[in-house]
């Protein structure tokens, strides 16, 4: 028997029962959308927390300064409260550890600002010329604070767009304007563009103004309350990592490195940990999606056994004008794959325009991969040739004489 | 040439064997037209299996065209089957769904023939059988009785067999399509020369052949030839 023979004969057969066959192709056409479109939802996901990770900075070690812990004190005043870290420090890192980008000390704290009646209570910190190099950060309007201002301690301030909206209106522009932070007066000259919401800390609602003016007008003292180092690149980040502990413990006269006072956060530990939950995520998702995959397998193998038993006669026929066992299970197989692989090439199809339309209307962000429509594709055609072939074993191992007879 | 030796069929349910078949042996040239007539239960439709390469007996043996088809596997008796026989039955066993040109080009599928032959095949063999043309593209289940047991008999003819059996042709027609049907076969015997067996518990329609082997209790009780041969034997 022929293979365009075979493809005419199972034309023929689906089509003399179109509503059972369109009915059972249904529940693969949902199997295999809702594969597609949940694993398509779950990499989304997973690519939108990384980039949202990745828009903090590339290749960052944040330093915070740890548990202040004196001795014979057993009352910890919390992470992050002590103040140890100083510029020193930064540029201790930056001159001596190797395989650093740059090194960027901020003092952050929140202030209430005003400007022209308009007022909001938002994070003030203080940077280098090297915060936008460190935190991917770029400036829309105007210009980002330079060593010059920092050297003067200008009382200069660059707005994040958040901010920007807050005291000045949506879209407006600042530049020139005058703010007043802490009863201190500051100019403003430069806008950041919009990076959206880290999930850590929203970058958009911030100000930016030197960090020896902030320490001088607003803290009043020499400490900073972080240091963002971006290390050269990605493999060379937990190297760095290791040797800023080091020289911080060193520089500290800390012998036991239990009782550091800073504490040091790699940006790939988080991605790892990110990213190892919304792959989970993704494999639980597609789980329940292949549920429906293999009801609708037995779907499948239910019309080709109700086929079989209804066109026993047929059967009969075939074997008695020369059909071999091969020829008869191959016929019925190929129906079964046709359903399955039908109702597959729809389902990729619709499981496609679902995560084009959830993207679309902005629900959540989802990403079809070329890899999840293969495992779709060769999930549905074996599930054609598995819950096909007891059927098709099955019509072609009937004995002729009795199918025959058979009413 | 058929030629059967001492052939038995039993058939077990359980401990219980029941014997079909007791020791047959006849021998059926190339063009004879044989009716095997017996009441039901007398073993003829088993017999007609075994003839047809459907089934294998339990012993003795069966000589088709001097080749022994009594041993062989269900894929080689199907070859058998594609190749030199041809089958005609009470309930036609037509595909409803398809055209009649497409029924009777169903064997040609399995012999593997080449699409452009089938239709030219196919068509005579719908003419041989006495189905006019305008006929060929209508599905079966618009057609008479009389006109889809042609159709049944041009799919019987189409692979070109040795043999045609027919199992109670007419057993579904009335009297005077079933005539048309045997006169059919007569003539497919008499100009085309055709081997065909006929089987039937109706004395009028066995009446059609040039021999008649009367079987009975898996035994055959009488093999003689009618008026429509030359002599007659009487064993």
């Amino acid at each position: 028997m022929k293979i365009t023979d075979i493809i005419q004969e199972t034309y023929l057969a689906l089509s003399a029962n179109k509503v059972r066959s369109g009915l059972t192709m249904l529940g693969i056409v949902i199997g295999i959308s809702s594969v597609i479109a949940m694993v398509a939802l779950g990499q989304g996901a997973q690519s939108s927390i990384q980039s949202s990770i990745q828009s903090i900075g590339s290749n960052l070690i944040i330093v915070t300064p740890g548990t202040q812990r004196g001795p014979g004190f057993t009352v910890s005043a919390g992470r992050g409260s002590a103040q140890t870290l100083t510029l020193e420090d930064a540029n201790a890192i930056q001159s001596e550890v190797s395989l650093v980008k740059a090194v960027s000390p901020e003092v952050a704290r929140r202030y209430q600002i005003t400007s022209r009646g308009q007022n909001t209570n938002t994070q003030v910190v203080g940077v280098t010329s090297a915060y936008p190099t460190v935190r991917n950060l770029e400036v829309s309007d105007g210009s980002f604070i330079t060593d010059q201002n920092l050297r003067g301690a200008s009382k200069v301030a660059v707005l994040g767009p958040t901010t920007r909206d807050d005291l000045f209106g949506q879209g407006a522009n600042p530049i020139g304007q005058t703010i007043r932070i802490n009863r201190s007066d500051f100019k403003v000259i430069g806008v950041t563009k919009a990076k959206g919401g880290s999930g850590f800390s929203n970058q958009d609602d911030t100000i930016f103004v030197p960090l020896s003016t902030a320490q001088r007008f607003l803290s009043g003292d020499q400490y900073v309350t972080s240091i963002s180092v971006a290390a050269q690149d990605s493999e060379s980040t937990s190297a760095v990592q290791q040797q800023i502990t080091e020289l911080l413990l060193n520089r500290h006269h800390i012998a036991n490195p239990q009782l550091a006072d800073f504490s040091t956060l790699n940006q790939a530990d988080i991605v790892a940990t990110a990213s190892s939950v919304t792959q989970t995520f993704t494999i639980l998702l597609a789980a329940v999606a292949g549920i429906s995959l293999i009801v609708g397998g037995i779907g499948i193998m239910n019309m080709m056994l109700t086929t079989v038993t209804e066109r026993t006669k047929e059967i009969g026929l075939r074997k008695a004008i020369g059909a071999k066992k091969r020829d008869i299970s191959l016929q019925f197989l190929a129906e079964a794959v046709t359903l399955t692989f039908i109702g597959g090439l729809v389902g990729i199809i619709l499981g496609w325009g679902i995560s084009f339309g959830v993207r679309y209307f902005g629900i959540l962000q989802t990403q079809v991969t070329v890899s999840s429509i293969l495992l779709a594709f060769g999930v549905s055609a074996a599930i054609g040739i598995i819950f096909g072939y007891y059927p098709a074993h099955r019509a072609a191992g009937l004995n002729p004489i009795e199918t025959l007879r058979y009413e | 040439m058929i030629v059967v030796k001492d052939i038995t069929k039993s058939y077990h349910a359980d401990t219980l064997e029941t014997l079909v078949l007791r020791g047959v042996s006849f021998t059926i040239n190339d063009g004879e037209f044989v009716a095997i007539m017996g009441p039901s239960g007398s073993g003829k439709s088993t017999l007609m299996h075994i003839l047809g390469c459907l089934d294998t007996p339990s012993s003795g043996t069966y000589h088709l065209d001097n080749h022994d088809v009594s041993t062989l596997s269900d894929d080689e008796l199907a070859e058998i089957r594609k190749d030199k026989i041809g089958f005609v039955f009470q309930t036609f066993n037509l595909l409803r769904r398809a055209t009649v040109i497409r029924n009777v080009m169903l064997p040609l599928v399995y012999a593997g023939v080449k699409s452009e032959e089938r239709e030219r095949r196919a068509m005579g063999a719908l003419n041989a059988a006495g189905l006019e043309d305008t006929y060929f593209d209508h599905l079966s289940n618009q057609l008479s009785g009389g006109q889809v047991q042609r159709v049944a008999i041009a799919r019987a003819l189409v692979n070109d067999p040795k043999l045609i059996l027919a199992d109670e042709p007419t057993g579904n027609l009335d009297t005077k399509t079933g005539e048309i049907v045997l006169e059919t076969f007569e003539r497919l015997n008499r100009e085309l020369g055709r081997t065909i067996i006929l089987i039937t518990h109706e004395q009028e329609v066995a009446n059609h052949a040039k021999r008649i082997i009367y079987i009975r209790d898996g035994l055959i009780v009488e093999d003689r030839k009618t008026h429509r041969s030359k002599t007659h034997l009487k064993i």
